[in-house]
């Protein structure tokens, strides 16, 4: 057997795992969904700014009116979702993604 | 002093500082690490600043806050897109390529199928989307300059081209990712420092009261109400359907564009780690959310206190908003000379932000010339490092070169479209390689060079016989009438499209190749295997 083969090996046995496949189902049920989440929340509102100006146009206090808090809401969200990915890779991905890499580096030197 | 006088003393001192640092990277700059990552050994805080500093363009500083200042509300659009867009690179691209990448974005796909067909088409949608965004730059960089230095001379604002392409030439021959990335992290400094000064000046003036600057806009601007809600520019009650269509065409573009652009891509290859890709991401969507806030007052700000007719009549698009607004909140605080020392100011930053942004598109461009095209297509991986490097020298030489003659042909030339185009292109084409390269296990090369190729042909023809080049009174080409497609943004055909062709590609062809999405998937969420930083 060579080397690569060898190596291939090792990355198809650590894809079947049992943890891997924890590490990458966390990843998934995370991002993916948070992905169709914030793309719909952005497509909203381009489709309310192209299709619903007189609700935009709605003021709420003063001059600041409906489109402007919408729109500052999607920094809110970004801002959010940011720190939020970054919290949830800390706890729940880096120290798995960690381990798994120990793993497959002492049995590829 | 006159103003002119002092923005081109800022500007020198600008030139200046880069070119000791393009001096210092140089002699730092051996390895092809060195040369297309910067040894792969920055922060993720200065990378972060560094991704600021290379997706803030000119026309995302002057273009929204004219956007702005002339439509009201509608330049806020842009903003959201581009900002939203940077959660499509962090949740599911940063990371994952810095793991599995080395230098550009074609080492993913080649990862796991037929190297050659994948990397010539790679590179082939790298370089035609950094071209695109390189003259849009270029013919704005004459234009800006001709407008903030009073140079009206086509033969000036040649000369001017000509300038700012030797110096990006400079940086990004002899200082490679290293130079430029530092050059990209000083134009961030300086940019987010002129935007916030400006910004608290505005603020101040209106007693930190966000809602009468808002009506103080809204009744300079002579729009009314209609000035603080979408609709004056994009998608307009007048173009009907089509229009509104066009928008949340636009829209798509801009959200899934940025995680495709191949010289934001590149960017997360120069820090040591994954994590440390995930920071810089963090970090550049802080910096360019805030700086998108203070646009929205910088164009707000200028409608306010300068007038929209006073800009229109300075220049058609706004673009010379944010520096009125500059010289005029510099005179309300400070009289004559602060007016003068505040226009000076933001014209130099001005200049230090087309600079960091075309040094970074030629980094890109050539690099995947250089890696994909020369090392890995035409000589087959049979290549020493050396040579590598000196190609990709060559090539930023040659495409600086190309943008400069087309910079100076384009002169004139209403190719604004090209921005948007290029951010298109990204989302049609690479984007869908790149996602399913990473997550779909049944992908292969047939796949992959169908998405690429699919949904750069169909946007580049869509944009063809769309109203941005013929048939109509802003076209490049106003005298002809070719024009069937009736929307100017392509995204909403072609990004599916693309996504499509991705499919399509994939199940009509046969290969697969378990053994090394087993690796890429492994390796990309564990980091096993990434390529290290260098040691220096």
């Amino acid at each position: 057997m060579t080397t690569q083969e060898h190596d291939a090996s090792v990355y198809e046995q650590m894809q079947t795992s049992g943890e891997f496949q924890d590490l990458k189902r966390r990843f998934r049920r995370w991002t993916f969904p948070m992905t169709v989440a914030f793309l719909t929340w952005y497509l909203l509102y381009v489709v309310l700014s192209g299709f619903a100006r007189d609700f935009m146009g709605i003021k709420l206090f003063g001059n600041i009116n409906v489109a402007l808090v919408f729109g500052l809401l999607q920094f809110v969200s970004t801002f959010w979702i940011a720190w939020a990915y970054a919290r949830h890779a800390e706890k729940k991905l880096d120290p798995i993604a960690d381990k798994l890499r120990h793993e497959v580096e002492e049995k590829t030197r | 002093m006159s103003s002119e006088a002092l923005a081109t003393t800022l500007f020198l001192a600008f030139v200046a500082l880069t070119l000791g640092i393009t001096f210092w990277a140089s002699r730092q700059t051996k390895t092809a690490a060195d040369y297309y990552a910067g040894g792969r050994s920055f922060s993720g805080a200065q990378n972060g600043l560094a991704i600021g500093g290379d997706y803030m363009s000119a026309a995302s500083f002057l273009g929204i806050a004219g956007i702005i200042a002339l439509s009201g509300y509608d330049g806020f659009l842009y903003s959201i897109g581009f900002l939203v867009a940077w959660l499509v690179a962090l949740l599911l691209v940063a990371e994952l390529m810095r793991n599995s990448g080395k230098f550009t974005m074609a080492d993913v796909l080649a990862f796991r199928m037929s190297p050659r067909p994948v990397r010539t088409a790679a590179g082939v949608s790298t370089i035609t989307v950094s071209i695109f965004y390189l003259l849009a730059q270029m013919v704005g960089a004459g234009a800006l300059v001709g407008l903030l230095l009073g140079i009206t001379s086509p033969s000036g604002k040649a000369l001017t081209i000509v300038g700012v392409g030797a110096l990006m030439i400079v940086y990004v021959v002899f200082g490679g990712m290293k130079g430029t990335t530092w050059v990209q992290i000083v134009k961030a400094v300086l940019l987010m420092s002129g935007a916030a000064l400006i910004t608290i000046l505005v603020l101040g003036h209106y007693g930190f009261n966000l809602s009468s600057l808002l009506g103080e806009a809204a009744t300079q601007s002579g729009k009314g109400g209609n000035f603080l809600i979408p609709g004056l520019k994009y998608g307009t009650e007048a173009q009907g359907l089509a229009g509104k269509i066009d928008l949340i065409s636009l829209g798509l573009a801009l959200v899934l564009g940025t995680a495709g652009l191949p010289h934001i891509l590149i960017r997360f290859y120069t820090v040591p780690t994954a994590k440390d890709a995930r920071k810089s991401v963090l970090w550049g969507i802080g910096i360019i959310g805030v700086f998108y806030l203070l646009t929205l007052v910088l164009g707000f700000g200028a409608a306010a206190l300068v007038g929209s007719k006073a800009i229109a009549a300075a220049d058609k698009a706004g673009n010379t908003a944010a520096p009125l607004l500059a010289k005029a909140v510099g005179e309300t605080f400070l009289g004559e000379v602060g007016g003068t020392i505040l226009l000076a100011l933001i014209g130099a930053v001005a200049f230090a932000t087309i600079l960091a942004v075309v040094a970074g598109l030629t980094l890109a461009s050539s690099s995947s010339f250089a890696h994909d095209l020369y090392a890995h297509v035409f000589k087959r991986g049979n290549v020493s490092e050396r040579e590598e490097v000196l190609v990709a020298r060559i090539s930023a030489f040659v495409i600086g070169a190309v943008s400069i003659g087309l910079g100076i042909l384009a002169q004139g030339q209403n190719v604004a479209f090209l921005v948007a185009l290029a951010f298109a292109v990204a989302a049609s084409g690479n984007l869908p390689a790149i996602l399913y390269s990473l997550f779909w296990k049944r992908f292969n090369t047939a796949g992959a060079v169908s998405a690429i190729y699919g949904g750069l042909v169909s946007a580049l023809i869509l944009v063809i016989f769309s109203p941005v080049v013929s048939g109509s009174p802003t076209a490049l080409f106003k005298d002809a009438d070719f024009a069937w497609f009736p929307l100017s943004n392509p995204g909403i055909i072609s990004i599916p499209l693309g996504f499509l062709c991705g499919w399509l590609g994939t199940v009509l062809s046969k290969e697969h190749n378990a053994a090394k999405y087993a690796e890429i998937e492994v390796r990309s969420l564990t980091g096993v295997g990434a390529e290290k930083a260098a040691e220096h």
